[in-house]
């Protein structure tokens, strides 16, 4: 059985305590909403978008300590990568979560990915992967873009 | 069957002892270090259960109502004496008063679609609380849209219990229903439903309980009650999942029209007409949860033999030491602190999210439930997204809290 402390590393507990990025952008290209209707944490996200790279990233919202973490990493880790770069990142680290098939990564997102790392933590806790998950998926909603708001809910 | 191979479980004092009752339950034989605070989500199965399904598909199994050879009669007769036994577990006058369903959403469904569109019209009022969950609710927001009825819902008090001169309040001549909770599931609360029902009666309302979290821990008598529908489900009063009751008055099951179609509710079919049977087998369209029902009756039996008077006391001293050891734990809240609460203390622990709690809690082999019980309205309403749940059974004891507690503390240091 896994120490809890392999699931609650020092970074989660920190990012969980002090999220980076937690404010609203004043103006955002594209926002969405993310809600896990099992527990009720919502989160939403703000993006600001010049031309396909991102330039600013933040989000609001209430969660538990690694969903809060996960989407605090997620805004440091994304600020100034493409587009492209954001859901390669998501593809893979969704995998390395989720047990599915591992996706190649760039040789620019494997700094982004040990910074993830810590977050891999929750393979072993089937019931909060979607924890882990949520602030991604909301972002994968705002990059889709249409509707302008979108609310999307863990799978 | 029943009590005569049940081992006696009632100690000198009268009061039962909860470790030597949890022999009677493979689960925790099998998972020794478990400490088991989720009953309220589902309880666990006690062997005469588990034994008695599993002896009547050995010796006894055929479908029901329609065979003439001697099996399926005896068959018959096994799942009418369920029925029987669930008769005498609410004090119902007749067995035929009470309606086999899957669970209490489904005998709260059977109502809203049956009773509602033969008993309700444009503008009538369905008053149900803030303390239901979405079970009781939901059923009757898609009969408001259907029929075009009001939805109104008294609020509770500052206590966290039902606000009953408010309730008062909101019943009106146009109250035609009123739909509530007996103990709530997200909090506890225990409602006083016998004003309830009186309050209701006068303005010529209906009453549907909810016994959910009654059934497995308060006596339940529906003609003392006086309500007119008492739903149950089987698997949170020991028995089994899939099987639950619809206890209605037998004047207005006999006035309600059929809900589902089928075999075993029909008396004959032709193409151009169909007469159906009288309740309670009206309601029990197709092959009905045989199993189940016999199921339910042998759990019927084991809460009868370990005797309701002593399952109330054994839960409200156990939940007296749940609330007051929990209230020493530093940042810690229970929700709805001043109501009269049974056998469900659900909590907030300052500055660590409810998942977070219940993961290092299970690391530390505690079950409880964490998130929003299925009442989010009522966790909305006292200002929480998410609570963490403990909930007791007859298995329970002061071990079972104090690990709860001990692990609480761990999930506290860890997060500080």
């Amino acid at each position: 059985m896994m120490d809890l402390r392999e699931l609650y590393q020092d970074i989660i507990l920190d990012h969980g305590r002090h999220p980076r990025n937690f404010r609203a952008l004043a103006e955002p290209t594209h926002t969405a909403r993310g809600h896990n209707p099992l527990c009720g944490d919502r989160v939403t996200v703000y993006l600001a978008l010049d031309a396909d790279r991102i330039v600013d990233l933040s989000f609001e919202g209430r969660g538990c300590a690694i969903s809060t973490a996960a989407a605090s990493l997620m805004t440091e880790i994304l600020k100034g990568k493409t587009v492209a770069e954001a859901e390669a990142l998501f593809r893979h680290f969704h995998a390395r979560v989720t047990g599915g098939e591992e996706t190649e990564l760039p040789e620019a997102l494997a700094e982004g990915m040990e910074r993830l790392e810590p977050l891999t933590g929750v393979k072993a806790y089937p019931a909060r992967v979607k924890c882990a998950t949520l602030s991604w998926h909301a972002l994968e909603a705002a990059l889709k873009g249409a509707p302008p708001q979108t609310t999307v809910k863990t799978e | 069957m029943s009590t005569a191979n049940m081992p006696s479980l009632a100690s000198g004092t009268g009061a039962f002892d909860p470790r030597r009752l949890r022999r009677e339950f493979p689960i925790f034989a099998n998972n020794p270090d478990l400490v088991y605070l989720d009953s309220a989500a589902s309880a666990q199965k006690p062997r005469a259960v588990i034994d008695r399904i599993a002896e009547y598909y050995r010796t006894d199994y055929a479908n029901v109502h329609r065979g003439v050879y001697r099996l399926s009669a005896h068959s018959t007769e096994l799942y009418e004496e369920a029925r029987e036994k669930v008769r005498r577990f609410l004090n119902a006058a007749e067995a035929r008063e009470i309606i086999f369903v899957r669970n209490t959403t489904e005998a709260i469904n059977l109502v809203a679609q049956s009773w509602g569109p033969a008993f309700l019209k444009e503008g009538d009022e369905v008053l149900i609380s803030e303390l239901e969950h979405h079970s009781n609710i939901v059923p009757w927001q898609l009969l408001r849209d259907r029929l075009k009825i009001r939805l109104v819902v008294a609020p509770i008090d500052a206590t966290g219990g039902l606000d009953l001169s408010a309730f008062e309040a909101r019943l009106t001549p146009k109250t035609r229903l009123v739909a509530m909770t007996h103990i709530a599931n997200a909090s506890g609360a225990r409602v006083p439903v016998e004003t309830v029902v009186k309050l209701a009666h006068r303005y010529g309302a209906r009453v549907l309980l909810d016994g959910s979290q009654a059934a497995p821990r308060l006596a339940v008598d529906v003609q003392a009650l006086e309500c007119d529908f008492y739903a149950l489900t089987g698997h949170k009063v020991y028995g089994p999942t899939g099987i639950g009751v619809l206890y209605g008055r037998r004047d207005l099951l006999a006035a309600m029209p059929p809900w589902q179609g089928g075999g075993e509710m029909i008396a004959s079919v032709t193409f151009e007409k169909t007469e159906y049977l009288e309740p309670p087998h009206r309601f029990e369209a197709g092959t009905p949860d045989i199993s189940g029902a016999i199921g339910l009756g042998a759990a019927l039996d084991f809460i009868t033999a370990l005797g309701r008077d002593h399952i109330l006391e054994h839960e409200e001293a156990l939940t007296g030491y749940g609330v007051d050891q929990l209230s020493r734990i530093p940042g810690l809240t229970l929700i709805g602190a001043g109501q009269h609460r049974l056998g469900i203390l659900s909590f907030d622990l300052e500055g660590v999210h409810p998942h977070d709690v219940a993961t290092v809690l299970d690391r530390h082999h505690v079950a409880v439930r964490a998130g929003n019980h299925c009442a989010q309205p009522l966790l909305d309403k006292m200002g929480y997204g998410a609570t963490t749940r403990a909930s007791l059974g007859v298995y329970s004891d002061e071990r079972d809290i104090d690990a709860l507690c001990a692990a609480l503390e761990a999930a506290r240091e860890m997060f500080r």
